[in-house]
């Protein structure tokens, strides 16, 4: 196949996937912004604090990610380990 | 008995003998056809307790049925059914039969109002299941399917030890509920939190599901954790501790996803992850954390299938597993990464989708219960789940860096079941009264709210932030992360390898100890038996005759001492 066609599809064009990345970025900003307009109802003191749930959710996975890594260092091997590399193609 | 009932589990298991016998579309009849009728059957049974019988003793309740056990028996059949279509162009002749004995015997799981029967049909899930990875046929998959026997054989032992201690106990085989009060009590709670993928032994999930056929590791997802889920729901609600055991099931799922690199290793990861949300919602207790737990249960079977459908359906275009090997194929399978990322979004509980309106319940009890640190870490898991799951499984599999690879999407059949069950994800989502109506307890719960639904887009979109923005962290390397099954892979291999080696040295050195000895004395012996040697030594006739009369005269002396 010929990289004409392999591009073909409009997600592949890098000024798409940049508009996806604005809009993206949009969205993120409406669901904090829309915040003093949703009757929320926190049920602890923390939910109360502005954006929770945005930075939370962030800082959450970030911490997780940083935690898989630090985990990975430790148990990381490679994927031959059990000597088995049973690659079913080919 | 004049109110004969077909039982529905056995609809399948007996339907399975039947299946090798028949070819092309009768065949493909009877696959869809069983479960069918196995739901027909479930649905016109009554609630109570329809078939009794005495056993040494006891009273056994082989079908029992209420609003619990119906919810768990319809969807496990529903599974059946799904995963049937979905496995019709499977080549294996044993999978389907290996899969419907595993679907019918949780079924009797589910329908059994004592715990002998539960035993019964908890030992032939296991073989069903066993024959299910046997059928993938690889050498992994065998390799894999006696890790896995062990560790159910393990659970079954520790069970069955369980359930004749309770036989002792009470004299009374009803399964109701139980506090882990007494050693039998603990027995059989451990042999639930096996087959739940519980810690420390959840690593027996991961290691042989991915092992399966493209199609086994569908079925293979639905029955074994959610039954343990259903046990659990009924014998120990409300157990504190179970809330610890879910949340490091949760985050474990997690973690350890992020680090895979095989797409179906990380679905089986985020199978531990969400059966975490359902135990954490069983040790809660509450009528909204058990509700909770058992919608989760059935909206997760339905969205984990269709996740490990549209995997399946990759891994029979390509033949490939690794994410390090695969992207781009939105390009050329556009029905199987729709079906994919709709799975997706209904494991992260996005609003629309069944995973919304069924894992926010056991939030809520948790909120109910005023158990801050609780909801803190299922909120943060929440936004994990998007994270390793939610994202990550259709990023890696379906977008990123173009592979190359331009796969079809795979035939009518496997398509028609992912859009189907993509269909119940979507509809779940929209309108949750049909399985709120099923559930055990009597729902007041409004999932959407303008708070609820802007709360949780917040911590889904914002996970999604750092995933993109962490994604250099994230990249795919060609390699695996030890679990606990290395213990019993490689530590316990190379233990019992040691302890051979050192007892084969201990048996040389006594047998080379042995062999000098021997020959020593044999051949002093041989030495004695040459000419002059002390055997073959010629001697006088009158030294004989004179030793014979010492000899005589000994006799004489100690007769008369005598």
């Amino acid at each position: 196949m010929d990289k004409e066609t392999l591009r073909s599809h409009w997600l592949d064009r890098p000024e798409n996937v940049k508009t996806l990345w604005r809009g993206f970025l949009a969205v993120l900003a409406l669901t904090v912004i829309a915040e003093p307009f949703v009757h929320l109802h926190p049920h602890f003191a923390v939910e109360a604090l502005f954006g929770f749930h945005a930075w939370y959710g962030f800082a959450a996975c970030a911490a997780m990610i940083v935690g898989a890594k630090a985990l990975g260092l430790l148990l990381k091997r490679p994927d031959s380990y059990y000597g088995k590399a049973e690659d079913e193609h080919g | 008995m004049a109110d004969l009932f077909f039982h529905p589990g056995l609809v399948l298991v007996l339907g399975a003998f039947l299946l090798p016998f028949l070819k092309g579309n009768a065949r493909s009849a009877a696959i869809l056809g069983l479960p069918l009728l196995a739901l027909y059957c479930l649905w016109r049974l009554p609630e109570g307790t329809l078939w009794s019988a005495h056993w040494l003793g006891y009273e056994l309740a082989p079908l029992a049925v209420d609003k619990l056990s119906r919810l768990f028996a319809t969807i496990f059949l529903l599974m059946a059914l799904g995963g049937g279509l979905f496995a019709l162009g499977q080549k294996s002749r044993l999978e389907i039969p290996a899969a419907f004995v595993y679907a019918g015997s949780a079924v009797g799981v589910t329908l059994a109002g004592d715990l002998v029967t539960v035993f019964v049909c908890w030992e032939l899930m296991a073989v069903g299941s066993t024959l299910v990875l046997w059928a993938g046929g690889t050498s992994g998959a065998f390799a894999a399917s006696r890790r896995y026997v062990a560790i159910h054989l393990l659970g079954g032992v520790l069970l069955f030890a369980g359930v004749a201690g309770h036989l002792l106990d009470t004299g009374d085989a009803t399964f109701t509920r139980m506090a882990p009060d007494s050693v039998a009590h603990w027995l059989i709670l451990i042999g639930f939190l096996i087959n739940a993928g519980a810690p420390p032994l959840s690593a027996w999930l991961p290691d042989a599901y991915p092992e399966a056929s493209w199609s086994g590791s569908v079925f293979l997802s639905a029955f074994t954790t959610k039954t343990a889920v259903y046990v659990l729901l009924r014998g120990f609600p409300g157990t504190e501790f179970l809330i610890w055991i879910g949340l490091f099931m949760i985050f474990y799922g997690i973690v350890y996803a992020l680090l895979e690199n095989d797409m179906r290793r990380i679905l089986a990861y985020s199978i531990v992850n969400q059966v975490g949300f359902m135990v954490a919602g069983i040790g809660i207790g509450t009528e909204m954390a058990l509700n909770g737990a058992a919608a989760h249960a059935f909206s997760h079977i339905v969205y984990k299938a269709l996740l490990l459908m549209s995997a399946g359906a990759v891994l029979a275009a390509t033949g490939r597993r690794k994410c390090s090997e695969l992207g781009g194929l939105f390009h050329s399978m556009p029905v199987t990464t729709i079906c994919g990322s709709i799975g997706a979004l209904a494991i992260s509980s996005f609003p629309l989708t069944s995973g919304f309106i069924s894992k926010s319940m056991v939030t809520q009890a948790a909120i109910d219960g005023q158990l801050l640190w609780v909801w803190l870490a299922l909120a943060a898991a929440s936004a994990g789940v998007f994270l390793h799951a939610g994202i990550k499984f259709p990023w890696f599999v379906f977008f990123q860096k173009d592979s190359g690879l331009r796969p079809a999407d795979p035939p009518a059949s496997m398509r028609w079941a992912m859009i189907a069950f993509s269909f119940i994800c979507i509809a779940l989502g929209v309108w949750p009264e049909p399985l709120y109506a099923l559930l055990p307890y009597a729902v007041d719960y409004v999932p959407y709210t303008g708070a609820h639904v802007l709360t949780q887009l917040q911590l889904l979109l914002f996970s999604g932030l750092a995933f993109f923005v962490m994604l250099p962290w994230l990249k795919r390397t060609l390699t695996i992360t030890l679990d606990v099954d290395w213990v019993y892979r490689v530590a316990l291999a190379g233990l019992c390898r040691a302890g051979g080696r050192l007892l084969r040295g201990l048996g040389d050195g006594l047998r080379q100890a042995l062999r000098e000895v021997g020959s020593a004395v044999g051949s002093d012996i041989e030495r004695q038996r040459r000419p002059g040697g002390l055997l073959l030594r010629s001697r006088p006739t009158g030294a004989m005759a004179l030793w014979t009369m010492l000899m005589l005269l000994a006799y004489l002396l100690f007769y008369y001492l005598h």
